[in-house]
C-alpha cells in the first residue's frame, strides 16, 4: 500500500507525525497520528516531596506551567486538606486569568492565525508571527508584543517568576497582593479587554467577511459531531479555574457532570502500540474507534468544547460574543442553550470569546476589595492521602491526581493533560482532512499539506503537555512511495 | 556591508520555556533582528533544516542549544550543529544539567512503562498493550523511535563552548549575552559561564542573614516564614547558597526557597554537595551530652524528616550532569 509520512508535523508544542496509507487507486485508506515521545512524569514524581509538584509539573510545559502549577496547588489543597483563603485563591485565578490572555494571544498570532491571516497557501516562509506583522501592520505586532509583555509581568508580579512561577502552596498563596500591585493588575486587564475586543474586530474582518474563509470553516473537511467537555460553576457558566466537570452530548444534551475527583469514573484511557500518547475516551459511552456521533465515546475538550458545554458567559462583552458566535453559526437554543457547535474551525473564534471572558473576569478579580488581604496561607494539619486539582487548560481539561503518605512523599501521580483529551478526535480530524484533501490523481503539495496540518493546528495542541514530554517543530517530509515501499519523491518543508 | 553573524537557537528534549524566555525579550527581539542573521529557530522561523545542512561547517557564529539529549534525534541535532557552529552555547538547565526531567534518572525506562501503561489508575489495558518500535498495522508498519535509557547532557555528547544556565535563563540575561554579541564584544575564555553572576543567590538576596542557627529544618508548607528574613536561617532549605547568581533571587522575592535551578557557582563542582555542607552549618544540633544512644537518634530523625528526599531536593536540576550521575 502507498504511503504518505509527515514527520513531524509543525507548528504547535511538540512532537508528532503522521501517516497516510493509499489504496490501490490512491484515495485514503487509513491515517495514524503517532506521538513519538515520552518523557514519564508519573514515574518520577513518585519519591518527590509533594509540596515541590507545582516546580516539578511546570517544567511539564514551558508554554503553559502556570497550568500546571494551578492544577497542581489545587490538588495539594486537597491532599493536605487545607482551604485556601480568600484572597489567595482570587489570587491564583488572577494570575490563571492574564496567562490565559497572554496564550490564547500567542495561539491567534503565531500558530494558528497566521494560517488565516497570511492566508492558507501562502509561502511557509511568510506563514509565521512576521507574517502576520507584515500583513497586519507593525503597530498590529507592537500590540501582540506588548500584551505578551504586560501579562507576563503580572504573572512574575504574583507567581515570582515570569516563566514557571513558584508562589503556590497547599492552603494558599506565599505572598499577598498590595495594593499597588493590585493597580497595575487592574490596568493590564482593561488593557487586555482592549485588546480582546480589538483581536474580535480582526477576527471579524479577516475571516469572518472572507466567503472562501467562512466556507472553510463550514466545510464538511473539518467537522466532527462528538461529545464536548469543559468546566462550568453552579449556574453552568464557563470557568476556567474551577468547578464541575460537564460533558454534552452531540446533539447537546447534558451527558454528565460531575466532581474533578470522580474523573475515573467518566474517563478511561486506551493504549495503542503504535503511539506513546493514550487515548482518552468516555468511559460510560465505551471505545468504539475513531469515530463520532452519540455512539462513539470519543470527547473533545477544547475553546469550542468550553462554549458547547456552557449555558452562558459571567461576563457582559463576553456573553455578547457567544451569542453573537452561536447566532452566526446557525445554532438553535433548546432549553435555554445553544446546541453545540461542531465545526472545528470555529475553534479559533471560541479562543478569542475566551480571551474576552479572561480579560474582563481579570478586572473583577482585580477590582475585588478582598484580593489584598494579607492572609494568603492556611497551614496543613495532615495529609489526607489523596489528591485530585483541575483546571481548564487552554488546551483542554488538565487532571492531577497525587497520592501520598503520611510524610507527604507522593506514592502515586495521575495526570490527564488537555491536549490528550483530544488525541482520538485529532487524530479523526487529521483523517477527515486527509481523505477530503487527497484524492485518487491529485498532487500532493505544500499548500495541501499545511490544509492537513491545519486540522490538528486548530486544536492548538500541545504533545509536550501531552506526552509530559518534550517540543520541538521538526522538519516535515513527505515521502510518497509505491506498493512495494520503493520512493518516488519526497515534498519537504523544514520546522 | 558586512555579513550579519548567523544565530540559530534549536529546542530538544525540552519544555519550550527557553523559547519563552526569548520571545519574552519583547521589542528587543526586533532589534536582535536588526543586527544578527537569525537563520534556523523552528519555534519561530521557518528555515529549512536542508539550509542547515547544506551549510558550511562552522557557518553559523553561536547556536543556542536547549533541551536534554533523550532520543536518538536529539544527538543527531546536537551532532549536526555542533558541526556547523563556531560557538556551541548549552542554553538553559536541561542542556547543561538535565533539569528536572533527568529526575527521570532515578527510574529505569521498564518503571516508566509499568507505571505510564500497565499501572495507571485511569487506564483500559487488560491486554497490557505498551507501544513498540514497530507496529503491523493492516495497512502496513509503524515505527516509533526508541529511547535512552536516561536523560543526558549536552556535553555527554559533544564538546560545548559555553553555559548560560537557569531554568529558564532569565530574559535579561539572554539579552546581555546577545547585546555582547550584537556588538562585537569579545566573549570570556571558552568553558565560561555566560549570562549569570560568579557568586551565589544569596549574594543578590535581600533578605537579613543574623547568622542565627536552626535546631530543625522545615517543609515550606510548615511555617510561615518573616518575609524579611533568611529562609534558610529560619529552617527552609534554600538552595541560595549552594546555586550561582544571576536570576536576581526571584523565588526568596515571594517568600519560596531557592530550589538551585542556576546550577553551581564558580569552584563548585556539585551543588548538592555544597548544599549539605552549608546546612550542617546552620544546623545547631545542640548538645549530645546527657543523651541516651535512642535519644541521639529521635534527634537525628527529627533533623532529617524535613529533608525526606535529599536526591531530590539536592539534585533536583543536576542529575544527568552531577556526580551522582552513574549511581544506577
Amino acid at each position: 500500500m502507498k504511503r504518505i509520512s509527515i514527520n513531524p508535523i509543525t507548528r504547535l508544542e511538540g512532537h508528532g507525525k503522521i501517516e497516510i496509507f493509499l489504496d490501490a487507486d490512491g484515495n485514503v485508506a487509513n491515517t495514524y497520528f503517532q506521538v513519538p515521545e515520552l518523557r514519564g512524569f508519573e514515574q518520577f514524581c513518585v519519591g518527590r516531596r509533594a509540596e515541590e509538584m507545582p516546580v516539578i509539573t511546570n517544567r511539564i510545559c514551558g508554554v503553559c506551567p502556570e497550568a500546571h502549577h494551578m492544577a497542581s496547588v489545587k490538588a495539594l489543597d486537597r491532599l493536605f486538606g487545607v482551604e485556601p483563603p480568600p484572597a489567595a485563591r482570587k489570587i491564583r485565578e488572577l494570575l490563571y486569568m492574564a496567562f490565559f490572555v497572554t496564550d490564547h494571544a500567542t495561539h491567534f498570532y503565531a500558530l494558528g492565525g497566521p494560517d488565516f491571516i497570511v492566508g492558507p497557501d501562502a509561502p511557509p516562509a511568510e506563514r509565521n508571527i512576521l507574517g502576520v506583522v507584515r500583513k497586519v501592520g507593525l503597530d498590529v505586532g507592537k500590540q501582540v508584543i506588548e500584551c505578551r509583555a504586560r501579562n507576563h509581568s503580572i504573572i512574575r508580579m504574583l507567581g515570582g517568576r515570569p516563566i514557571h512561577p513558584v508562589a503556590g502552596l497547599p492552603g494558599g498563596w506565599s505572598k499577598p497582593l498590595t495594593e499597588a500591585e493590585r493597580q497595575t493588575a487592574e490596568e493590564a486587564a482593561r488593557r487586555n479587554i482592549e485588546f480582546a475586543l480589538f483581536s474580535l474586530r480582526l477576527f471579524d474582518t479577516i475571516v469572518l467577511q472572507n466567503p472562501a474563509y467562512v466556507e472553510m470553516v463550514h466545510s464538511d473537511t473539518y467537522c466532527h459531531r462528538t461529545y464536548y467537555m469543559g468546566t462550568v460553576d453552579e449556574r453552568n457558566r464557563l470557568n476556567l479555574f474551577d468547578g464541575r466537570i460537564r460533558v454534552v452530548g452531540p446533539d447537546g444534551h447534558e451527558f454528565a457532570t460531575y466532581h474533578p475527583a470522580d474523573y475515573q469514573a467518566h474517563v478511561a484511557e486506551r493504549v495503542e502500540p503504535w503511539t506513546y500518547l493514550k487515548f482518552p475516551y468516555l468511559k460510560q459511552v465505551g471505545w468504539k474507534g475513531f469515530c463520532d456521533g452519540p455512539e462513539s465515546g470519543v470527547y473533545c475538550a477544547t475553546p469550542l468544547s468550553r462554549l458547547n458545554v456552557s449555558d452562558s458567559l459571567a461576563t457582559p462583552l463576553a456573553q455578547e460574543q457567544f451569542e453573537r458566535f452561536y447566532e452566526a453559526l446557525g445554532s438553535k437554543k433548546i432549553d435555554r442553550r445553544f446546541t453545540p457547535v461542531h465545526h472545528r474551525m470555529a475553534t479559533h473564534w471560541a479562543r478569542l470569546i475566551e480571551m474576552l471572558y479572561a480579560a474582563e473576569h481579570m478586572l473583577e478579580l482585580a477590582t475585588d476589595p478582598e484580593i489584598t488581604s494579607p492572609r494568603v496561607r492556611n497551614l496543613p494539619q495532615a495529609v489526607a492521602g489523596r489528591g485530585v486539582g483541575s483546571v481548564e487548560a487552554p488546551r483542554g481539561t488538565l487532571i492531577h491526581d497525587y497520592s501520598a503518605d503520611s510524610n507527604a512523599i507522593l506514592r502515586q501521580v495521575n495526570l490527564i493533560v488537555g491536549t490528550t483529551n483530544n488525541h482520538a478526535a485529532i487524530s479523526m480530524s487529521i483523517r477527515k482532512a486527509a481523505e477530503q484533501l487527497i484524492r485518487a490523481g491529485r498532487i500532493v503539495e505544500e499548500g495541501l499539506l499545511n490544509r492537513l496540518e491545519m486540522a490538528f493546528r486548530l486544536y492548538d495542541p500541545c504533545l509536550s503537555c501531552a506526552t509530559h514530554s518534550l517540543p520541538g517543530a521538526m522538519p516535515l517530509v513527505v515521502d510518497i512511495r509505491n506498493h512495494s515501499g520503493e520512493y518516488i519523491r519526497s515534498i519537504r518543508r523544514e520546522g | 556591508m558586512l555579513e550579519k553573524p548567523r544565530i540559530s537557537m534549536y529546542w530538544a528534549s525540552s519544555c519550550g520555556g527557553c523559547e519563552i524566555a526569548l520571545v519574552n525579550l519583547n521589542e528587543k527581539i526586533l532589534e536582535v533582528d536588526r543586527h544578527v542573521d537569525f537563520i534556523f529557530c523552528p519555534c519561530l522561523l521557518d528555515t529549512k533544516y536542508k539550509d542547515v545542512e547544506a551549510l558550511d561547517d562552522g557557518a553559523i557564529a553561536i547556536t543556542f542549544f536547549n533541551g536534554a539529549i533523550r532520543t536518538g534525534e536529539n544527538e543527531q541535532m546536537a551532532r549536526l550543529l555542533r558541526r556547523k557552529s563556531a560557538l556551541l552555547i548549552a542554553f538553559g538547565s536541561c542542556s547543561s544539567e538535565g533539569c528536572i526531567p533527568a529526575l527521570s534518572n532515578l527510574s529505569t525506562r521498564a518503571e516508566h512503562i509499568r507505571t505510564n501503561y500497565l499501572a495507571g489508575p485511569s487506564l483500559d489495558n487488560p491486554a497490557g498493550i505498551v507501544p513498540q518500535a514497530l507496529t503491523r498495522a493492516p495497512e502496513g508498519e509503524l515505527a516509533l523511535p526508541s529511547f535512552f535509557e536516561g536523560v543526558k547532557t549536552l556535553s555527554e555528547i559533544v564538546e560545548v563552548d559555553y553555559v548560560l544556565p537557569g531554568c529558564p535563563p532569565e530574559s535579561q540575561q539572554v539579552w546581555g549575552v546577545l547585546e555582547s554579541v550584537v556588538q562585537g564584544e569579545p566573549l570570556p575564555p571558552r568553558h565560561s559561564v555566560l549570562g549569570a553572576g560568579n557568586s551565589t543567590v544569596c549574594d543578590e538576596c535581600g533578605k537579613l542573614k543574623d547568622k542565627k542557627s536552626v535546631s530543625r529544618f522545615h517543609r515550606t508548607y510548615e511555617i510561615i516564614p518573616d518575609p524579611r528574613r533568611c529562609l534558610l536561617e529560619q529552617g527552609i532549605v534554600c538552595m541560595g547558597v549552594g546555586t550561582r547568581d544571576g536570576c536576581g533571587a526571584l523565588c526568596p522575592q515571594v517568600n519560596m526557597p531557592c530550589s538551585g535551578c542556576y546550577g553551581p557557582p564558580d569552584g563548585v563542582a556539585d551543588s548538592g554537595a555544597k548544599m549539605l555542607s552549608a546546612l550542617s552549618s546552620v544546623l545547631d544540633v545542640g548538645g549530645y551530652g546527657g543523651l541516651t544512644e535512642d535519644q541521639v537518634a529521635d534527634k537525628a530523625d527529627t533533623i532529617l524528616a524535613a529533608i525526606p528526599d535529599p536526591a531530590g531536593t539536592f539534585y533536583q536540576y543536576s542529575l544527568a550532569g552531577s556526580l551522582l550521575r552513574k549511581a544506577r
